[in-house]
């Protein structure tokens, strides 16, 4: 269990931030000024706030009342920045293994470096790799310091698209195989959905938000600050079948089905969806005769009425919460109100590779 | 002139020059990193006093060596009397006055070289488990390495030109603390043809080994700059 309370001003601005997390991966999530990397660099110990606390299963870090601040090499603590910060004059090898604490014949050792792929690289300078091939070194080097609590600052945003899936994947994997908790700094809420279960959410240096990544998608107050062209809400739902013909996939949650392009995953594997809010159109009635796949029924709940031609409303669908997104003008001529029956179209080709996360 | 004469010049400046090198790069590797990493309450005055002997007159920075080390300076009186050594008009003296004039050449090269490390390779090397005195070691030191090369050689050329400081504090004894340039002064102030041809001559070597210095601190760098 990580307990994060520190507070800090510098200038202007002021960071005054407090969450508890237990989840295999945390998201801190804002826009970019917003205090995430101050929380790192704390939790760190490479920076160290005006006041606060901050403890790991138990052991403290940081106490500021009690004059408590260990230093950041006996912290245990891996920490991958932004742009991997290799040491420029050790070729991959002596990178990985710069921490000294797993000797590189060790199966441990010998694990992490295949499962990030690294095992081609070890005789190559940092000046010759890639920004993948950069990132997953700096993810090695960290773990290979074995650490109880690995950060992640930004680990993906100076890479394009194809390096972004490759670094995610390994992500995926070490969150599933090497079991070290993880703090990731992000301001995709697309990374966010993909990898983690409990999410943060920064606004001016302040806690605007914390919990599980569903609940705070599915609330519609908070759809500014999670991106309002983004928004939306995720399902956890299960593998039921492929339909190998049409390639795609059926998924089943409580609320009913979902049809989606087809993803890599065997029957009885939990995913995570996510429907963004302008994706979902709503209607009275079931429709039939129509190319839509998704046609989920449930019960409108809120409506966010803002100035201007949107409104988000929400719905619960079984026991999920969903968002949709509609013109104020269909608001008015469906008469929609909070209980009433509706069903949520959602179009299958809405639905991509970057929408779905391997829970 | 002979070659003797002439080798035994060169020689002397050379040591001079050599040692002084050693003598100032401890220190100088020392102020640079406080320089370039840390702020602290009268930090622009520390920074004028190290660069001072760029721009005071050598030949006060000279009599000041004098005043101090001299052997009834209160630094130099305290040497003689504890340890016997005696650094005025010696060619120890010399190595310490060039040392000076060439420091804040030395410490500009060093502090820029570390300003341009990311601080965050140091807090990346902190957050894996090294101590901080590992960290100077085995992340700062090689990476301002082309720094503090560059700074040497420079120090060196500095030394190999020291004048003012140097006649003013140690003399110009030949085979004791004639270095090049005070042999150039000297033969300059004979009359005739052979002093004035040896004057050239002396001339000559003189920008060779400024030459040769300059070509090696060029392929040094090359040869150690790691972040290229």
């Amino acid at each position: 269990m990580l307990e994060v309370a520190i507070q800090h001003r510098l200038g202007a601005f002021a960071l005054d931030a407090t969450f508890v997390t237990t989840a295999r991966i945390t998201a801190l999530f804002g826009r970019s000024g917003c205090g995430k990397t101050s929380i790192l660099n704390a939790i760190a110990g490479v920076s160290r706030p005006q006041s606060g606390r901050i403890a790991l299963n138990g052991r403290v870090f940081l106490d500021v009342a009690q004059n408590v601040c260990l230093s950041p090499n006996v912290r245990d603590i891996g920490y991958v920045f932004q742009q991997g910060l290799l040491f420029p004059h050790l070729n991959v090898a002596d990178n990985l293994f710069f921490s000294k604490r797993l000797s590189e014949d060790t199966p441990q050792a010998r694990r992490l470096i295949e499962l990030l792929g690294l095992g081609a690289l070890l005789k190559r300078r940092p000046r010759d790799l890639s920004g993948g091939e950069t990132q997953r070194v700096a993810i090695g080097r960290a773990l290979l310091s074995n650490p109880s609590l690995l950060l992640l600052d930004e680990p993906l945003a100076s890479l394009d698209a194809q390096r972004k899936h490759e670094v995610l994947t390994h992500i995926e994997q070490l969150r599933d195989e090497v079991g070290i908790p993880i703090v990731m700094v992000s301001h995709s809420i697309d990374e966010v959905i993909r990898l983690a279960e409990h999410m943060v959410l920064l606004e001016d240096g302040r806690v605007k938000a914390a919990g599980a990544v569903d609940e705070l998608l599915a609330r519609l107050d908070l759809a500014p600050a999670t991106g309002r062209h983004e928004a939306g809400a995720v399902i956890d739902a299960e593998v039921a079948s492929h339909d190998v013909e049409h390639a795609v996939t059926l998924l089943r949650f409580d609320g009913g089905e979902l049809t989606i392009p087809r993803v890599v995953a065997s029957p009885g594997h939990r995913l995570r969806v996510r429907l963004r809010a302008r994706d979902v159109s709503l209607a009275l009635q079931r429709p039939v005769d129509i190319s839509i796949n998704n046609i989920l029924e449930g019960t409108l709940l809120e409506i966010r009425d803002e100035v201007g031609a949107i409104v988000d409303v929400s719905l619960r669908v079984g026991e999920a919460r969903i968002l949709a997104r509609v013109t104020r003008l269909s608001l008015g001529r469906l008469r929609l109100q909070p209980g009433q029956r509706v069903y949520a179209l959602v179009k299958a080709v809405s639905i991509d590779r970057h929408s779905v996360g391997y829970a | 002139m002979d070659n003797d004469a002439l080798l035994q010049i060169v020689g002397l400046s050379m040591k001079v020059a050599f040692c002084s090198v050693l003598l100032s790069l401890p220190l100088a590797m020392i102020i640079a990193y406080v320089l370039a990493r840390y702020d602290f309450p009268g930090k622009t005055i520390f920074d004028a006093i190290v660069h001072l002997p760029l721009v005071l007159p050598p030949v006060v920075i000279g009599f000041a060596l004098l005043l101090t080390l001299g052997r009834n300076g209160p630094i130099g009186s305290l040497l003689h009397d504890w340890f016997g050594i005696v650094v005025a008009f010696k060619w120890t003296g010399a190595a310490i006055a060039s040392a000076i004039m060439g420091f804040p050449l030395m410490v500009r090269a060093i502090r820029l070289s570390v300003m341009a490390i990311d601080r965050r390779i140091e807090h990346a090397a902190r957050t894996l488990g090294a101590s901080p005195l590992r960290v100077l070691v085995s992340v700062v030191l090689p990476l301002a390495l082309p720094g503090i090369i560059t700074g040497s050689v420079l120090s060196f050329a500095r030394s190999l030109g020291e004048f003012g400081a140097t006649i003013t504090f140690v003399s110009n004894i030949p085979g004791q603390t004639q270095t090049l340039p005070l042999a150039i002064y000297t033969a300059t102030q004979v009359p005739g043809d052979e002093a004035q041809i040896q004057a050239i001559w002396l001339s000559l070597v003189a920008v060779a080994l400024s030459v040769a210095a300059l070509a090696a601190s060029e392929w040094l760098s090359r040869r150690y700059n790691t972040n290229a």
